[in-house]
């Protein structure tokens, strides 16, 4: 089902949680709302579902106006961050438990609870594990268990709080893939939060970039990753360095001096780079600092450099460097961006 | 010498746990704990049930079955039987609101609820005397309708409610609030109504923690002294409860029958502390919602 969010704001006890934020999520889509903590992902996700309600702005599921259904009437399917398994019902029984609870002129018959319950464990990959009790089981099968009893009552919008956030960095990995296939074939509209940049580029089709209850930038991960829209997203996604630099007569310079790029619009601005995308270079006009520390970084090495004109205060920047280049400490090093992008101040 | 050092009869020397004692500190707290619990605890207990047997359990039984007696037993039971379903009621409402709502004022209904348990039981049955009695506004007007409160058994009633009401609530709030509001929030996600996620998820997941505070609160009101003397009037066989029953046979001298009612009290004191432990050592990962 399409949602679409439009100019939702919320506020706890006057402070501002979202600001007018709007977003249209297409049928079918997977949806990662990413940001820090305290950027407004959660409330937001929450709001879709009816859990809480916004103080202006309206939420759409298809045509129908959302906006004032109760978190029951909207049918959403919720997993939450710790699971929130009924501990004293059985695998089977927290799963039926969204069936076994409408009113009986829309409950399944007996047999057909059964057999739905058993072919969604068998979906996520529990079958036999029905009489378990959530103690007895893993936290990956536990996060399973949330995620069928949550398709259970066949939602029309699947939303993940922090689908990943409690388990072990091996298990996540093996559920991201998983869940990237259970969407799959499935088809759910699924909308998910992560403070994870990884988790969200790898896993969504869209991602939603979020800071301080706003929307910084909606996109692939090619978008977000290599045309950030904001400094906060260039900063945020990957790594990055930034400078302070001035535009004049084409030239771009740092601290007073040309660094050998080129910008057509003139004026002060925020010169942001990724270490990878860099070259070395040995020509006058580049940036140039003392190399402070140097890491190997899985295939490739990092090296951190202090980067100022005589007089003024050290900038600090990391640039990746070829294995072979002979990268010393204390040495100078001089580079060129070979990517970047200036925000203007 | 070095080499002696080194040989191999030489015992290496013992490493002691940190946070243990020595040997002598242990025994001598171990038999200062022992001291303590007998002398208070054990003895008073045992004396009790010997001085209500000493003259055979024939004398014991008529003590017991005599009308006076039995009718006290009667009051016991029945105020017992109003206050604890009531007061389950209003501490599982109070704590559902503390625990799974935000609201102004909060802290205070927490102290409010606490109340009873701060102020002397005689005060409490004051209370009601100033609220009821012949002086009173409403007293006189309730007794010209028949309606009577003081020295008789609503009187009592209030009392024992208004004493006993923090202990279901007491039990309940901190386990409510350390569960929080994750389950309600899933079972209203899946579709359920109020009610359903009242009876199918919160109250399963307290359970436990409900019967206890229920037992503790039944032992307080069976037991209860100061409040009941005071609004009672110690009427016998009409407004008597058992522990009034028993002072008042302990003044008359007749000790036989003040013990042997005494000692049914007593009893009902370790039927629930039995009771309890059951609770804790079967069930003791749902009594603390299976959070540790």
């Amino acid at each position: 089902m399409e949602v679409t969010i439009s100019n939702i704001r919320k506020e706890f006890d006057r402070f501002p949680a979202l600001n007018d934020v709007s977003l249209k999520i297409a049928s079918g889509e997977l949806i990662a709302l990413l940001g820090p903590s305290g950027s407004g992902k959660t409330t937001l996700l929450r709001l879709i579902a009816g859990l809480d309600f916004p103080t202006g702005g309206k939420i759409f599921f298809g045509e129908e106006d959302a906006s004032h259904r109760s978190v029951q009437e909207r049918n959403v399917g919720f997993v939450f961050q710790h699971y929130a398994l009924f501990r004293h019902m059985t695998v089977a029984e927290n799963i039926s438990f969204g069936l076994k609870v409408r009113p009986s002129s829309a409950r399944p018959p007996k047999a057909e609870i059964r057999r739905r319950v058993l072919e969604l464990l068998d979906m996520v990959q529990l079958g036999g594990l029905e009489k378990r009790y959530p103690h007895q089981l893993s936290g990956g099968q536990r996060q399973r268990v949330a995620l069928a009893r949550a398709m259970a009552i066949e939602p029309h919008i699947l939303l993940l709080d922090e689908p990943f956030g409690a388990l072990d960095a091996k298990v996540r990995k093996e559920l991201r893939r998983w869940l990237r296939e259970f969407h799959d074939r499935t088809g759910h509209t699924t909308v998910f939060v992560t403070h994870d940049q990884e988790e969200a580029l790898e896993l969504a089709d869209r991602v939603v970039v979020m800071s301080q209850g706003r929307i910084e930038q909606v996109g692939s991960a090619d978008d977000v990753y290599d045309r950030p829209g904001s400094p906060f997203v260039f900063s945020f996604i990957g790594e990055s360095s930034q400078l302070p630099i001035e535009v004049k007569g084409g030239t771009v310079l740092f601290q007073g001096q040309p660094i050998g790029i080129s910008e057509t619009e003139e004026g002060a601005g925020e010169l942001f780079f990724r270490p990878e995308d860099v070259v070395l270079v040995d020509a006058p006009d580049a940036l140039f600092g003392k190399v402070t520390a140097c890491r190997r970084l899985a295939g490739t090495r990092i090296a951190e450099i202090d980067i100022a004109n005589d007089g003024h205060a050290p900038y600090h920047v990391e640039v990746e460097v070829p294995l072979h280049a002979p990268v010393e400490l204390r040495s100078e090093l001089r580079f060129r961006p070979t990517r970047w992008k200036i925000f203007r101040k | 010498m070095p080499d002696q050092l080194r040989s191999p009869s030489a015992t290496p020397p013992a490493f002691r746990d940190p946070a243990s004692e020595g040997l002598l500190a242990k025994v001598l707290l171990i038999l200062l704990g022992l001291a303590f619990l007998g002398f208070f605890l054990v003895l008073p207990l045992v004396s009790v049930f010997v001085e209500a047997f000493r003259n055979g359990f024939g004398d014991y039984y008529e003590a017991l079955i005599e009308p006076d007696a039995a009718a006290a037993i009667r009051l016991t039971l029945l105020v017992a039987a109003i206050a604890v379903p009531l007061n389950l009621v209003f501490g599982l409402a109070a704590s559902w609101a503390i625990a799974k709502f935000e609201f102004k004022g909060k802290s205070f209904l927490i102290t409010l609820i606490d109340l009873p348990f701060s102020i002397s039981p005689v005060i409490s049955g004051l209370v009601y005397v100033l609220l009821f009695g012949a002086n009173s506004a409403l007293g006189p007007f309730l007794k010209s309708y028949g309606i009577e409160i003081l020295f008789a058994v609503p009187g009592i009633v209030l009392a024992t409610v208004f004493v006993t009401f923090p202990f279901v609530a007491r039990e309940l709030i901190p386990l409510m609030q350390d569960q929080g509001t994750g389950d309600e929030e899933a079972a209203l996600s899946l579709g359920a109504s109020g009610w359903q996620t009242f009876w199918y998820v919160t109250l399963p997941n307290i359970k436990w923690g409900l019967l206890y505070g229920v037992l503790l609160c039944n032992a307080r009101a069976m037991g209860e002294f100061g409040a009941v003397s005071v609004v009672s009037g110690r009427i016998r066989g009409l407004t008597n409860t058992m522990p009034l029953h028993v002072e008042i046979l302990y003044n008359e001298y007749n000790m036989v029958a003040a013990f042997a009612v005494a000692s049914l009290l007593a009893f009902l004191a370790l039927v629930t502390l039995a009771l309890k432990t059951f609770l804790e050592l079967r069930f003791g990962a749902g009594a603390t919602g299976g959070r540790h």
